[in-house]
């Protein structure tokens, strides 16, 4: 057993949290293994008549208004949002880490320089900064799209890792190991990082939820993963038109994502609670 | 013999909130010969672990080390080293024992890699060597069945265990010199009496000098050479052991004597001192036992230096002057 990785068990252990656990799990088995069984999400069928069929057995979620299958475009949509959101995420939690760290331990200037850097980038609202790189481009790779959320996703965290790191420069065991003259790259690493898994866990939880939804709204404005490409946000944004008479190819994927993004936010509750007690 | 740490005028400061600075530590000098134990004896927030971690630098911000204090190991200015210098020193000339060993080790990591973090810290060896030498320190600390030790988490072992973990840690590098800041506090009487023979077996046969730092008189009879006594940031008392014990003269010495139950002698009342140790914030001009001690008189109202009371044998009381603070 592994002390660090105490908040994962604990987690498990409550309702919210095992079933935020199972439903992602389901989701990401889905995104994995779903695209190879189901029709062609891109390719518009030439068929005549096929556009904005209700839901049915050849089509469970129904057909949109190109003909093609919702399902499959929901499954491989969720491929390419968790992607995202995940690669984001972990972008953001590596920068984040590294400069919560760095400032916590250095202290003095650097840590001020830090510091002061995230108050201006906190002030900056996230969603209009990525609008305004966004609309200058024709098309969007994916890899820019994770880079672009990943680099401005990391200010809260590296605050939080900050604050551990303050706390955990006064555990004497910290001291104990300067004591010794252990490196500061070592001490960081082995003594440091280990100890702020618990609440960078916990963030990372959280963040993946919060991209999937900005990543949905910046497809839902044409901005994010652009079409042929199925996203839940792009899929809603073609579904506009035709809501009223075929409202199963905007609703469908609206599920998607407040199902995902309530099991993340479910199990990174019980996490933070497992890392925290007294916040529970 | 030779001499292996000399420390001289420590003075340490930290801000008191209104613009001015508070020293906790005040102009200590002391020295260790190698081979010896000195133990520093004081009540809590007297300054003697803020002077044991000034040793090595480690005093926490905002507070510091204030100019013209000297710390020397041998040859080395302790306090001039910076960066990597000043990690080289830590651990290989000097190893340090903390209080409480249920916080001092990493929750996180085996015991094993503990050990060899300080071995790698210092010297070039392979992960084997490093796990093979923690075997060896592990049972020279006592720890039994050390070979399933080395894989076991801090949690896993009891205090007395965890400290003598500590221990080996400490020893990881080799130091010359151990600063032991209250090794025993946080541990059963039983188990206190154990760790103390381990310390003192490891200054025998590794020829290391031992500064222990600690509030208790108890454990310094018949393991200490020489004892310090700190008051108020400074040292008050310093003599051979056998010899303060026979002779305590500065009275602080004398009330802490009286406020520890003998186990031998006539049944006596226990004479705590009255009052209690002011702040820094609220020393008192002259000397600073002065409001709580039941000799003071009027040359008190001037702060007095250590004078000497016998050879080997000083004080910071103007009674030394007189010899009439004996008794």
């Amino acid at each position: 057993m592994i002390p660090a990785l105490d908040p994962l068990t604990r987690a498990w252990r409550s309702p919210q949290g095992r079933t935020g656990a199972l439903v992602l799990a389901a989701i990401l088995l889905g995104a994995a293994v779903g695209p190879t069984l189901l029709p062609d999400p891109v390719a518009q069928p030439d068929v005549i008549g096929e556009a904005n069929l209700p839901p049915s057995v050849a089509h469970p979620f129904g057909t949109d208004h190109l003909s093609r299958d919702v399902l499959s475009r929901v499954v491989t949509g969720a491929r390419i949002s968790l992607a995202v959101a995940l690669l984001a995420v972990a972008l953001s939690m590596t920068l984040g880490a590294a400069v919560g760290l760095v400032a916590g331990y250095q202290g003095g200037t650097a840590d001020a320089a830090l510091m002061r850097l995230v108050d201006g980038a906190l002030a900056v609202p996230r969603l209009f900064l990525l609008l305004l790189v966004l609309a200058a481009w024709e098309t969007v790779p994916a890899a820019a799209l994770i880079l672009l959320i990943g680099s401005t996703g990391w200010f809260a965290t590296s605050r939080i890792v900050r604050g551990e790191v303050l706390r955990l420069r006064e555990e004497s065991y910290i001291r104990a190991a300067e004591a010794l003259g252990a490196p500061g790259g070592r001490i960081i690493f082995r003594h440091l990082l280990p100890n702020t898994l618990g609440p960078l866990l916990v963030a990372a939880t959280l963040g993946v939820g919060d991209v999937i939804l900005l990543e949905a709204g910046l497809s839902f404005l044409g901005l994010g993963i652009r079409p042929p490409a199925p996203s839940w946000g792009g899929m809603i944004l073609d579904a506009k038109a035709v809501l009223v008479t075929a409202p199963w190819s905007g609703i469908f994927p609206g599920l998607a994502i407040v199902i995902t993004v309530l099991s993340a936010n479910l199990f990174g509750d019980a996490l933070r609670d497992a890392v925290d007690p007294r916040g529970a | 013999m030779s001499r292996v740490l000399e420390v001289e005028n420590l003075r340490i400061s930290f801000p008191d909130g209104q613009g001015g600075r508070l020293y906790p530590v005040d102009g200590v000098s002391f020295s260790l010969e190698r081979g010896e134990t000195l133990a520093l004896v004081g009540e809590s927030g007297c300054g003697k672990s803020l002077t044991s971690l000034a040793l090595l630098q480690l005093i926490p911000p905002p507070g510091r080390i204030e100019s013209g204090s000297t710390v020397r190991l041998g040859d080395i200015d302790v306090l001039g080293l910076r960066g990597e210098r000043l990690r080289q020193i830590r651990g290989r000339r000097i190893g340090m024992i903390f209080q409480d060993p249920m916080t001092s080790l990493n929750p996180v990591f085996k015991v094993g890699d503990q050990i060899a973090e300080g071995i790698r810290a210092h010297f070039d060896v392979s992960r084997a060597e490093a796990r093979s030498r923690s075997f060896n320190l592990l049972q020279e600390v006592g720890i039994p069945d050390a070979r399933s030790r080395l894989d076991a988490y801090p949690h896993q072992l009891s205090g007395g265990m965890r400290q003598r973990v500590m221990i080996a840690i400490a020893l990881a590098a080799e130091p010359e010199i151990l600063v032991a800041d209250e090794p025993t506090t946080a541990l059963d009487v039983t188990v206190q009496a154990q760790i103390l023979e381990v310390l003192d077996r490891l200054r025998a046969t590794r020829g290391m000098a031992v500064l222990l730092i600690t509030h208790d008189l108890g454990i310094v009879a018949g393991r200490a050479d020489r004892v310090a006594v700190m008051y108020a940031g400074q040292i008050v008392e310093e003599a051979p052991t056998a010899r303060l014990f026979a002779r305590p003269s500065h009275p602080y010495t004398q009330g802490l004597f009286a406020s520890v139950p003998r186990l031998t002698g006539p049944v006596q009342r226990l004479t705590p001192i009255g009052g209690s140790v002011p702040p820094p914030s609220a020393w008192p001009a002259g000397c600073r036992f002065r409001p709580r001690c039941p000799k003071a008189f009027e040359k008190s109202e001037l702060a007095p230096p250590l004078l000497p009371v016998e050879p080997d044998h000083r004080m910071r009381c103007w009674l030394a002057e007189t010899g009439g603070a004996r008794g």
